[in-house]
C-alpha cells in the first residue's frame, strides 16, 4: 500500500481561509453562470444571487441587463442599483470608469460575451470584467456555451450555425467558480426559446456544457490539491494510457482506447518506451502505430531509457493519473533477457489502475 | 436478462417516467429545485401531489412546499419508536398525474413492505404516475469505490447503476462548493453541532468538488445515453456516431475475496460505458462453507447490479474460467488482482483481453 500524504484540513480553518482569501486578496472573485442554450434562466440565477447576496448586506450594483427577455430578470433587480451601460453606436458597452468609481463589492454582468465597438477601452467585454476583477470587484456573469471559441466547431457541427462573438475558454478556466445553469431539453422546445433547435441537438448541447463544467472543476480541485500539497490522483476523469511496441499489435489496442476515451469522455495517452535502436522493419511498424495514434487524438509521448521498461511506464502513468492502462502481447518475445513475463511484472506493480491486456494478433 | 442496459419500460407502455434531480451532497438544492418544478406544474394544471419530502428544517425549502397536496406519512413501528415512511398505498389511491418523491436512495424501516425506496418508486411507475425525485451522486453504486478514494466515506445507502439510467431525465443541481459551505456555516443546510460535523467529516471543500465533478459526469453520461436510445427509435442522419466495430462480452470472474464487490462496480460501469453484455461467473467446487458464502453474496450483488451469473465447477479454477469464457464467446475477462492463478488465467486467455481491476487505494 501506499503511505498516505494527504492530511485532512480542519474545516474551520478552511472556512477562514476562504475568508481571508476574499478579504485580502486585492483581486474580486469571478463566478461564472454557464448555460446550454439561451432561456435557460442563467442571467435569473445570477441575478438571483446577486438579490440574496445584497439582502445578506453585501453591495451589489447591477452592471448591465439583457436586452432581451428583460421581464425575467426584472423582478430580481428591482432593489438593486444600476449603473447603466453606455449606448456607443447603438451597442450597450459598460460603463468600466463609473463602476471603478463605485467600486462596489459585487457587481453583475449579464451577457459576457459581447462586443465593444472599435475605440472602447476594450475589444471585448469579457476584458472590461478582467479589470473589473482585477480592480478588486468581484463580478457574477452570465454566458452561453456557443460563445465559448474552443467549442464552436463542435456547436457548428450539432447545429449548423456558429456565434460571431466569442469568448476564450482559458477565461473560463480562469473563473474562480462555475456554475452550471441545467435544465432539460424538453422544456427548452416547448417553450420555443432555443432558437428552433431539435430536442437531439440541445442534448447534445447540454452535455457539452456540463462536460466544460467538469474540466473547469476538474482543475480547480488540482489546483486545490496541488496548493494544499495533497498528491493523491483525485481527478475523477478516467485516463487511458495504450503503451506501444512495435512488437504488439497496437492497431485494435489504440482503436479501443480512442473508442473507450469516447465513451468515458477520457483523456486518451500513447507511449513508447524506446530502449535502443530498432531494425528497420520493427522502426517501420513502430512509426506507423505512432502516426495512428495522432490520428486518434492520442496525446503521445517516447521516452529514453535504458532502465527498466516498466518502471519508466508505471512513472510516467503515475505521473499522468493514468486509471485504465493497455498493454499488448509481444508477437514475438523482445524481452528474452528478462526472467519473468513483462505483463506479470507490470500487474503486480500497476497499483490503482486496471490493466488491460490485449492479445498478439486480433481473434477471428 | 442478458442484456446489459435495461430496455426502458418495453412491456409497460403506460409506465409513469422519472425524472432524477441530481446533487452532489445535502444542501445543493435538489428537493427546493423539485418543488419550483411541482409549482410550474401545477400551475399548468397538472395534478400533482408531494408523495414524500425530507423538510432538514430548512426554511426557504419548506415555504416552497407550501400550496401542494401532501399525501400523509405512514407511521411503522419499529422496535418501540415510531417513525414515518413514505405512504405507497394511499399515493396509489390517490393516483395523481405526478408525484414528487425526496431521496430516491433512501433505504425504508425495517418491516416495511419494500426495502429501498427506488422500490416504491417502481411500483408508483408502474401505475402509470410519473415521479420527481432527488439524488446524490455518491449513492450511485458503481461509484462507490470512486467516492470511497475521493472522500474517504464508504456510502453504504447505494442504488443499482439500472435504476437511475431507467430515468427518463436527469437534471443537474448546481451551486459551487464554496457556495455550499456558506450555505452551511449560515446554518442553512443542517441546525449548528449537527453543521459542524458535517464540516468536519465530509463537506471539506476538496470533497465537495471531486463530487461535483463525479455529478456533472454521471449527468453529461445520462444525458447521452439517453439521446443514442432515443436516435435508436427514431433514427436521424444529422449526427454520424463513432460506430463499435464489434459487440463485447464482459465477464467478470467472481470469487469470495471481498475485493470482488469493487470488481463488480468497476465491470458494471465499464460494460455500461462501453455498451457491452456483461455477464458473471463463480467457481464454486473446493470452497469452505465461508468461501462459499461469500462466493453467494457476490453472485446477489452482481444479481441486483443486473448482471447475468452463473456457478460452475473444475478442478482448476482458471483453466475452470478460460473454458467457460470460450464457450460463451466473451471478448473480454475482468478479474481482481487477487484471484488464485491469476497469471495462470492470462496465458490461457491468450486471445482474449484481459482487465486486471486493481484494487482503488487511498
Amino acid at each position: 500500500m501506499s503511505c498516505r500524504e494527504f492530511v485532512r484540513p480542519n474545516p474551520d480553518d478552511l472556512l477562514r481561509n476562504l475568508e481571508e482569501q476574499d478579504a485580502q486578496s486585492a483581486r474580486g472573485r469571478l463566478k461564472i453562470f454557464l448555460g446550454y442554450a439561451p432561456r435557460v434562466g442563467k442571467s435569473v440565477r445570477m441575478f438571483d444571487e446577486g438579490r440574496r447576496r445584497a439582502t445578506r448586506g453585501q453591495d451589489v450594483v447591477v452592471g448591465s441587463i439583457q436586452t432581451k427577455g428583460i421581464e425575467a430578470v426584472q423582478p430580481f433587480i428591482t432593489s438593486l442599483e444600476v449603473i447603466p451601460c453606455r449606448v456607443i453606436d447603438r451597442e450597450h458597452v459598460l460603463d468600466v470608469d463609473a463602476i471603478l468609481r463605485r467600486a462596489p463589492h459585487v457587481c453583475l454582468i449579464d451577457e459576457l460575451a459581447r462586443d465593444n465597438p472599435p475605440g472602447s477601452r476594450h475589444a471585448h467585454r469579457w476584458q472590461d470584467v478582467e479589470e473589473l476583477v482585477a480592480a478588486g470587484i468581484t463580478v457574477l456573469t452570465a454566458l452561453n456555451l456557443q460563445y465559448v471559441a474552443e467549442q464552436q466547431d463542435a456547436i457548428e457541427r450539432i447545429t449548423g450555425r456558429r456565434a460571431r462573438r466569442s469568448v476564450p475558454q482559458s477565461f473560463i478556466h480562469s473563473a474562480d467558480e462555475i456554475v452550471i445553469v441545467d435544465v432539460p431539453a424538453e422544456g427548452l422546445v416547448h417553450n420555443g426559446g432555443s432558437g428552433r433547435l431539435e430536442a437531439h441537438q440541445l442534448s447534445e448541447l447540454r452535455e457539452l456544457a456540463l462536460l466544460l463544467a467538469a474540466a473547469v472543476v476538474e482543475e480547480q480541485l488540482l489546483r486545490y490539491m496541488k496548493a494544499h500539497g495533497i498528491r493523491q490522483s483525485w481527478g475523477t476523469q478516467e485516463r487511458i494510457l495504450v503503451c506501444i511496441t512495435p512488437h504488439t499489435n497496437a492497431r485494435p489496442m489504440l482503436e479501443s482506447g480512442a473508442r473507450a476515451a469516447s465513451r468515458f469522455h477520457a483523456q486518451l495517452f500513447a507511449l513508447y518506451v524506446h530502449r535502443g535502436d530498432l531494425t528497420r522493419e520493427a522502426q517501420e511498424t513502430l512509426d506507423g502505430f505512432v502516426d495512428y495514434a495522432s490520428k486518434l487524438g492520442a496525446d503521445l509521448q517516447v521516452l529514453h531509457t535504458n532502465q527498466d521498461p516498466i518502471a519508466a511506464m508505471l512513472q510516467y502513468a503515475r505521473e499522468q493519473r493514468i486509471t485504465q492502462i493497455f498493454v499488448g502481447r509481444a508477437q514475438r518475445s523482445p524481452w528474452r533477457f528478462w526472467a519473468r513475463d513483462p505483463i506479470e511484472c507490470l500487474i503486480k506493480a500497476a497499483e490503482g489502475m486496471d490493466v488491460r491486456i490485449f492479445p498478439s494478433t486480433q481473434p477471428g | 436478462m442478458s442484456e446489459s442496459s435495461p430496455v426502458r419500460s418495453p412491456d409497460n407502455p403506460i409506465r409513469g417516467k422519472l425524472k432524477v434531480f441530481l446533487g452532489y451532497a445535502a444542501g445543493v438544492g435538489k428537493t427546493y429545485q423539485m418543488l419550483v418544478d411541482a409549482h410550474q406544474l401545477k400551475a399548468e394544471g397538472i395534478d400533482i401531489v408531494i408523495g414524500y419530502f425530507e423538510p432538514h428544517g430548512r426554511k426557504d425549502t419548506i415555504a416552497k412546499a407550501e400550496g401542494l397536496e401532501h399525501v400523509p406519512r405512514r407511521i411503522v413501528e419499529h422496535r418501540g419508536t415510531r417513525l414515518e415512511e413514505m405512504d405507497t398505498d394511499a399515493i396509489l389511491r390517490r393516483h395523481p398525474q405526478v408525484c414528487v418523491i425526496d431521496e430516491f436512495a433512501h433505504t425504508n424501516v425495517p418491516g416495511s413492505e419494500r426495502n429501498k425506496r427506488w422500490e416504491d418508486v417502481m411500483v408508483i411507475r408502474a401505475a402509470g404516475i410519473d415521479v420527481l425525485t432527488s439524488l446524490n451522486v455518491q449513492h450511485i453504486e458503481s461509484l462507490n469505490d470512486q467516492v470511497w478514494q475521493v472522500t474517504g466515506i464508504r456510502v453504504r445507502e447505494t442504488i443499482p447503476d439500472w435504476v437511475v439510467q431507467e430515468a427518463d431525465d436527469v437534471v443537474m443541481v448546481d451551486v459551487t462548493p464554496r457556495a455550499l459551505l456558506h450555505r452551511l456555516e449560515r446554518g442553512v443546510v443542517y441546525a449548528p453541532d449537527k453543521a459542524q460535523r458535517a464540516l468536519e467529516n465530509f463537506f471539506t471543500e476538496s470533497n465537495l468538488t471531486a463530487l461535483r465533478e463525479l455529478a456533472l459526469r454521471q449527468a453529461a453520461h445520462q444525458i447521452e445515453d439517453r439521446r443514442e436510445e432515443e436516435q435508436v427509435r427514431s433514427p436521424s442522419p444529422v449526427i454520424p456516431r463513432l460506430g463499435s466495430p464489434r459487440k463485447e462480452r464482459i465477464l467478470l470472474w467472481l470469487t469470495a475475496d471481498p475485493a470482488t464487490a469493487m470488481l463488480i462496480r468497476r465491470g458494471r460501469r465499464v460494460a455500461d460505458y462501453l455498451q457491452s453484455t456483461c455477464v458473471a461467473v463463480a467457481v464454486v467446487n473446493g470452497s469452505s462453507i465461508e468461501e462459499r458464502a461469500a462466493i453467494e453474496r457476490h453472485l446477489n450483488f452482481a444479481k441486483n447490479m443486473r448482471i447475468d451469473t452463473s456457478s460452475i465447477e473444475g478442478r482448476q479454477p482458471a483453466a475452470a474460467v478460460a473454458e467457460y469464457a470460450r464457450r460463451n464467446h466473451i471478448t473480454h475477462v475482468f478479474v481482481s488482482a487477487h484471484v488464485p492463478d491469476l497469471h495462470r488465467l492470462v496465458r490461457l486467455l491468450r486471445d482474449m483481453q484481459v482487465t486486471i481491476v486493481s484494487e482503488r487505494i487511498r
